[in-house]
This record gives C-alpha cells, sequence and structure tokens, in this order.
C-alpha cells in the first residue's frame, strides 16, 4: 500500500507520536474501530484504552485515557489525557494500582460518589496490563 | 567624610545581598527551562483542541450548548492569575494595575462583577480595591493538569448555575525572557469561531453525535485554556525574576565598584594624612 496515514498523538505534557503508519486501532465511544488511509473525515472521542498502530508490518501499542480522536484527508489527531506506550508502563505499579482500586471497589456502592472515580482507575489500571502484557509477549 | 569602617561595612552588605539575587537568578533560570518546556509542550495540544472545537461549533447552532450561549450579560468574573512569590520586577504589579483598570473599565456594563485571584501578590493588590470572591494559593508551585481541571470546573458549575455570564482570565503571557504580554482573553460563553476557516467545512462522521461531542469537549477545552494560561503565568513569573534579579546583581557590582573606589580613596587619604604628621613631627625635632 502506498498511501499512509499521519499521525499526531498529543497531551498535555507532551507530543508522544508524530509518525507515518499504515493502520490504526482505537476504542471510540461506541467501541473498538480502525483506521486505513484514505477513511472519510470521522470524529470521535476515545474511552479509556487501547491505541495501536501498524507500520511497517510490526505493530505498536499504547495505552490512553480520555481523549478524542480525528480524522481528516489521511491525517489523524489524536488527543489524550495520557498516553503510555507498552514499554513505558510500569507493570508493577499497574497492577498495584489495580488491587487498590478493586479494594475500594468493594467498600463502595455504586451510588457513592467516589464509585466512579474507582472504577475509572480500576479501569485504567487494566488497560496498562493488558497493553504490557502484549508488548511482553511479543 | 565616611570613615573606613563604614564604608567596609556597606561593601560586605552589598555583597551579602548580590550573592543572594545572583543565587535567586540561577534557581529562576532552571526553573524557567522546566516552565518553559511545559508550556511549549501544552500549546499543541490546546491548539489542536480549539481547532477541533470551532469546527465542531461552526457547525452547531449558537445555542446547541449552554456553555456557547450569549446570555444578558449582568454579572461577571474575572480570574486575575498572579503568582505567590515577589522579586520579580513589575510582574505582579503592573498585572494587578492592569486587572484594576479593566475592572473599572468594566464595571459599569455589569450589574455585578466579581474577582477570582490565583496567586498572593494579585489578591493582596486588589482585595482592598474590589470584592474577591476567592483566592487561590499555592496552586502554582506545583502546577499539574488536575488543579487545572479543578478550577475549569468550578468556573463552570458557577456558570451554569447563573453565578456569573461573563468569564474572562487576564494573565502574564509568556512572550520572551525578556517581555512579557498581559493578557485577558474570555473563557466563557466560548467565544464564536473567528471565521477564518470557513473554505473547507469538512462535513464528519460523528461518534457519538455531535451534540455529545460537543458537550464532552467545551468543558475540556476550558480546562486546557486554564492549564494553559497558569503555565504561561508560571513561565512568565520565572522570566521576569530571572531578568529581575539579573539587573539588581548589576546594580550590586555597580555599586560595590563605586563603594571600593570610596574605600580606597579614604584609605589613602589616611595615610597621607598620617605620614604628612610624621613628617611634620620630624622637621619639628630637627629644626
Amino acid at each position: 500500500m502506498a498511501e499512509k496515514l499521519k499521525i499526531e498523538l498529543v497531551t498535555p505534557y507532551k507530543k508522544v507520536l508524530s509518525e507515518e503508519v499504515d493502520e490504526i486501532t482505537a476504542s471510540g465511544a461506541l467501541g473498538e474501530f480502525g483506521i486505513l488511509p484514505g477513511h472519510a473525515p470521522f470524529l470521535s472521542s476515545l474511552k479509556i484504552g487501547e491505541l495501536s498502530y501498524k507500520k511497517d508490518s510490526s505493530t505498536f501499542h499504547l495505552a490512553v485515557n480520555w481523549g478524542y480522536f480525528e480524522v481528516a484527508e489521511d491525517k489523524v489527531t489524536v488527543l489524550v489525557e495520557t498516553a503510555e506506550r507498552a514499554d513505558e508502563i510500569d507493570l508493577e505499579r499497574a497492577k498495584i494500582a489495580m488491587g487498590l482500586a478493586e479494594e475500594e471497589l468493594k467498600k463502595l456502592t455504586p451510588e457513592d460518589k467516589n464509585f466512579r472515580t474507582y472504577e475509572a482507575a480500576l479501569e485504567r489500571a487494566l488497560i496498562r496490563v493488558q497493553v504490557a502484557a502484549k508488548a511482553a509477549g511479543k | 567624610m565616611a570613615t573606613l569602617k563604614s564604608i567596609k561595612k556597606r561593601i560586605v552588605s552589598v555583597k551579602n545581598t548580590r550573592q543572594i539575587t545572583k543565587a535567586m537568578k540561577m534557581v529562576s533560570a532552571a526553573k524557567l527551562r522546566r516552565a518553559q518546556d511545559s508550556i511549549t509542550a501544552a500549546r499543541p495540544y490546546a491548539k489542536k483542541l480549539a481547532e477541533v472545537l470551532q469546527k465542531l461549533a461552526a457547525q452547531s447552532e449558537g445555542d446547541a450548548h449552554p456553555l456557547l450561549a450569549k446570555r444578558s450579560a449582568q454579572k461577571a468574573l474575572l480570574i486575575v492569575i498572579s503568582s505567590d512569590r515577589g522579586l520579580c520586577g513589575g510582574f505582579n504589579a503592573n498585572l494587578s494595575k492592569a486587572a484594576d483598570r479593566f475592572i473599572k473599565e468594566k464595571k459599569a456594563d455589569y450589574a455585578e462583577f466579581s474577582v477570582m485571584t490565583i496567586g498572593r501578590k494579585g489578591y493582596e493588590f486588589l482585595k482592598s480595591r474590589t470584592s474577591v470572591r476567592k483566592n487561590y494559593e499555592g496552586v502554582l508551585a506545583g502546577l499539574n493538569y488536575q488543579t487545572a481541571a479543578l478550577l475549569a470546573h468550578e468556573v463552570i458549575d458557577g456558570y451554569l448555575a447563573g453565578d456569573f455570564d461573563e468569564v474572562f482570565v487576564i494573565y502574564n503571557a509568556f512572550k520572551s525572557v525578556m517581555s512579557q504580554d498581559i493578557t485577558v482573553q474570555q473563557l466563557l460563553p466560548v467565544p464564536p469561531a473567528t471565521t477564518e476557516s470557513e473554505e473547507v467545512v469538512t462535513d464528519y462522521i460523528y461518534e457519538p453525535s455531535k451534540g455529545a461531542l460537543l458537550a464532552e469537549l467545551l468543558p475540556k477545552n476550558i480546562e486546557v485554556q486554564i492549564f494553559k494560561a497558569l503555565l504561561d503565568s508560571v513561565a512568565a513569573e520565572h522570566a521576569a525574576r530571572m531578568t529581575a534579579m539579573d539587573s539588581a546583581s548589576k546594580n550590586a557590582n555597580e555599586m560595590i565598584g563605586k563603594l571600593t573606589l570610596q574605600y580606597n580613596r579614604a584609605r589613602q587619604a589616611a595615610i597621607t594624612k598620617e605620614l604628612m604628621e610624621i613628617i611634620s613631627g620630624a622637621e619639628s625635632v630637627k629644626g
């Protein structure tokens, strides 16, 4: 395939990615989706989840926090609050965070206002563990 | 004529001051570099977000979201971002004066005008002049996105609850190490897009929906704008302090030079006087 997608991934703290890639997969508000070159203009919000892209037949994984995803003329702009490459993830820390969040969630009822906070923390930790595991499995 | 001892004392004290200003300059330089890094890192995010939001807003009606809708402006809020600490030249004084001027100009237009300050210095200046509804201290030292988000939500909640109808923010924007720009920005309601980007209105596929996206992005944008303003202000503060301390060190050098000259002259005069006394004493013995 001659055509490529230009992806730019930015967080408030730094520009994480700026690369030409072949394919992108991310989890949007309505579920996972994939983007190939030549995609129609598209705007979606992202959930806490995994974002992966293929470049020269190798796949890279990132764990991302809330954000949104824009495609326009083969240019992809991803704005997220945090993004970590698989090899940057501290697996031990993520596991500890997951345990903590689980503990807290057990104590709370869904009506509690902190419930959402811990639920989100659990999701984030879970994604980190998943992404890190994928990178390790390669 | 000042005595030798008193001049010596002054030289020592100026030297001590110079040591402090020099050290402060170094510290500010290091902090400035870090602050500059984080503001340059945050800019692309803020810019991209604003771009997307403009595209979205341009395709939605004016009242698609409460944060976009223009209401009859009755109550206004001004957020003043200054610094917690002094010794940074005209940084706080200029900002406070500009804020004061802004308030005086605008006060007539609104039924109510309240002020929120971030940073101790601005608060101290403004509290005697106008009613400050809230002051935040200590957020600037270890600034992070979460703090900005909390602030933003307070502003948004107040706006939605009708506590104020228009929100402005005034801060020192970091332009270069030598200069800061005092900037006034309207935060809420989100000002309509400047219609230069009208050429291509791309029709996007929206997921989940245009309205839902707008509802998520608008508060986000406020957070980011506040975060950017805070970062800007922090970088500008360090830059201002660095220049102020640099010129203070220079002044101290100059003063030490002058005092040393004076000291040497006084010493010479004393020696000459002593010599004269010895010679005239010897002469009288001879005579």
